[in-house]
């Protein structure tokens, strides 16, 4: 039942942006079955409407992989390339998974781009709601984290989970916050975070290398070196990458740039020296 | 040519034991549970030879069986294997393919070359379908020169200049492609070894306790049995075991066993290398 639901969202998903924001509106409001009836021609109701069944379950279609955040000394630090992987193809290679939240805080993404930009609806909408009281104040990271936590929270209690992992991070007053959240509600702040394969690949080299003190300079340094990693060994990590830099002063979110990589061992250029024959 | 130096094995998966096993699982038997090693295994290629190590956890599920095992296992005077995986199929598939290098040594008169424990490795694993589950790092250095490979339940291999395996091989191998450069000297090519084999002990919940390490170059090699223990006890009580007051003392007299048993030194000490 899963497979052929899938293959209508699939067909409408490839065609306009606008469709696609129909179904993740219907899917929000726990409509899908019945958009699903009005696309197929063959009404197969007994396929798609089986009471036994669960409709909420969820798998994520387009994807964007790890993201890295760290505390430096004057601010926060992101990460993230600029892949969305549909299954085991790379099939959209200019994702922004950065984007700015109010004046204080910066969110990067992984997992369902989709459920990505409906949390930044509800983010638009809760930022909006705060300058509507035109009160001098400001949601600060730490308010955007504990919001966003609820969110997710709740929709997972409700067994229809956004499928991303955040990671919220920004300064307010002089103080810096940097949060994650995952699709089940698990969070937590700490000076250095990462989502997805970033958490077995990058957090080993953070934990020995981070420094409270460091510059912005050394800061992007240990996030490249940090990418080009899981650029290395992770299948969905593709070489464009943009960081994104959020102090006091505000935020920046460079232009897209790919890292150098190096293929030149000796070992790789004749693997069977010596053994001629051998595989 | 004379008689087979090695018994050739029939080819194929002995399936002789399959019936009985399903039946046994039907009837209601729970088969056995096995020691995993849960582990962080490393090898690197420096600029005269291959270095190896390992951490040294044993698991069995969430508890830790083993606090201090040798994961870096003897294959011959010039080659050395470090094995993840299921503990029992690491240390026989290691012993097995040991001993016929052994007697290929002497058929031949040579010493043995790292291609041939490979070859032996990875048919062994092949024919046995990915059930043996041994998931091998193999370093050694022969007449050709270093070699370092990695061997995959299902038989597969690689032939790398620097190499990580086991549950803690991301955390390790991201220190690897970090900081690996080509022509390493034996100092910098142990201090590495040592980060990656650490940064899976504190980063992997699967691996732990201590860091062994072994360096094989031309015409010699070294054991670093616990080269690194990163992971003491921290609360020792200085008083020992005190047993309560209300214990019989029977006899304070301790009569060494020692003295009533000869111990004769048989041969160069090598009888039965490990």
């Amino acid at each position: 039942m899963n497979t052929f639901l899938a293959e209508e969202l699939n067909l409408q998903i490839s065609s306009t942006k606008q469709l696609r924001s129909t179904i993740v509106n219907l899917s929000h409001s726990h409509r899908v079955l019945s958009f699903a009836e009005m696309v197929s021609s063959q009404n197969e109701n007994s396929l798609l409407s089986s009471e036994g069944d669960s409709q909420r379950t969820q798998y994520p279609y387009v994807t964007g992989t790890s993201v890295i955040g760290i505390k430096y000394k004057d601010g926060i630090l992101m990460a993230a390339d600029m892949g969305g992987s549909y299954g085991s193809t790379i099939r959209y290679k200019s994702v922004e998974r950065l984007k700015q939240v109010g004046k204080h805080s910066l969110i990067g993404a992984s997992g369902e781009i989709s459920d990505f930009q409906e949390i930044l609806k509800y983010l638009d909408e809760l930022i909006l709601h705060d300058n509507m009281w035109d009160d001098g104040n400001s949601l600060g990271p730490k308010e955007v984290h504990n919001y966003l936590t609820r969110v997710m929270y709740n929709r997972r209690n409700k067994f229809d989970p956004l499928w991303n992992s955040l990671i919220l991070g920004g300064v307010k007053n002089g103080k810096k916050y940097l949060g994650s959240v995952s699709m089940i509600g698990v969070h937590f702040e700490d000076d250095h975070v990462a989502t997805g394969f970033g958490n077995h690949l990058a957090r080993p080299i953070l934990r020995e290398e981070w420094r409270e003190d460091l510059t912005f300079e050394e800061g992007v340094k240990l996030l490249e070196k940090c990418m080009r990693n899981l650029l290395y060994r992770d299948r969905s990590a593709v070489n464009k990458l943009q960081i994104a830099k959020i102090t006091e002063e505000g935020l920046t979110i460079s232009q897209p740039y790919s890292l150098k990589t190096f293929w030149n061992f000796a070992a790789f250029q004749n693997p069977t020296v010596g053994a001629e024959g051998s595989w | 040519m004379s008689t087979e130096a090695m018994d050739v094995p029939k080819a194929g998966f002995s399936f002789d034991l399959c019936r009985r096993n399903e039946m046994l699982t039907k009837k209601g038997l729970k088969s056995p549970g096995y020691l995993k090693t849960g582990t962080t295994i490393v090898g690197l290629i420096f600029e005269n030879g291959v270095i190896l190590g390992a951490d040294t956890r044993a698991t069995e599920g969430p508890i830790v069986a083993d606090k201090n095992c040798e994961k870096i296992h003897y294959m011959a005077p010039n080659i050395y294997c470090c094995g993840a995986g299921t503990a029992a199929d690491t240390e026989a598939v290691t012993d097995n393919i040991s001993s016929q290098l052994k007697l290929h040594r002497y058929h031949t008169g040579r010493e043995s070359r790292v291609v041939t424990a490979l070859t032996l490795l990875k048919s062994h694993l092949f024919r046995y379908q990915g059930h043996v589950s041994a998931a091998l790092v193999l370093g050694g250095v022969d007449v050709t020169g270093p070699h370092l490979h990695t061997i995959y339940p299902h038989g597969s291999t690689d032939t790398l200049p620097f190499a990580t395996m086991g549950s803690g091989s991301l955390a390790a191998m991201a220190i690897f492609e970090s900081e690996y450069r080509e022509g390493l000297t034996r100092e910098e090519g142990v201090n590495l070894v040592t980060k990656a084999i650490c940064s899976g002990i504190f980063n992997d919940l699967g691996s732990g306790s201590n860091v062994d390490v072994c360096v094989i170059e031309k015409g010699k090699k070294e054991y670093l049995r616990n080269h690194l223990t990163p992971n003491p006890r921290t609360y020792i009580s200085s008083k020992g075991y005190t047993f309560s007051k209300k214990t019989e003392v029977l006899l304070t007299k301790i009569t060494p066993l020692k003295e009533l048993v000869d111990v004769v030194q048989v041969g160069g000490g090598d009888a039965m290398e490990e």
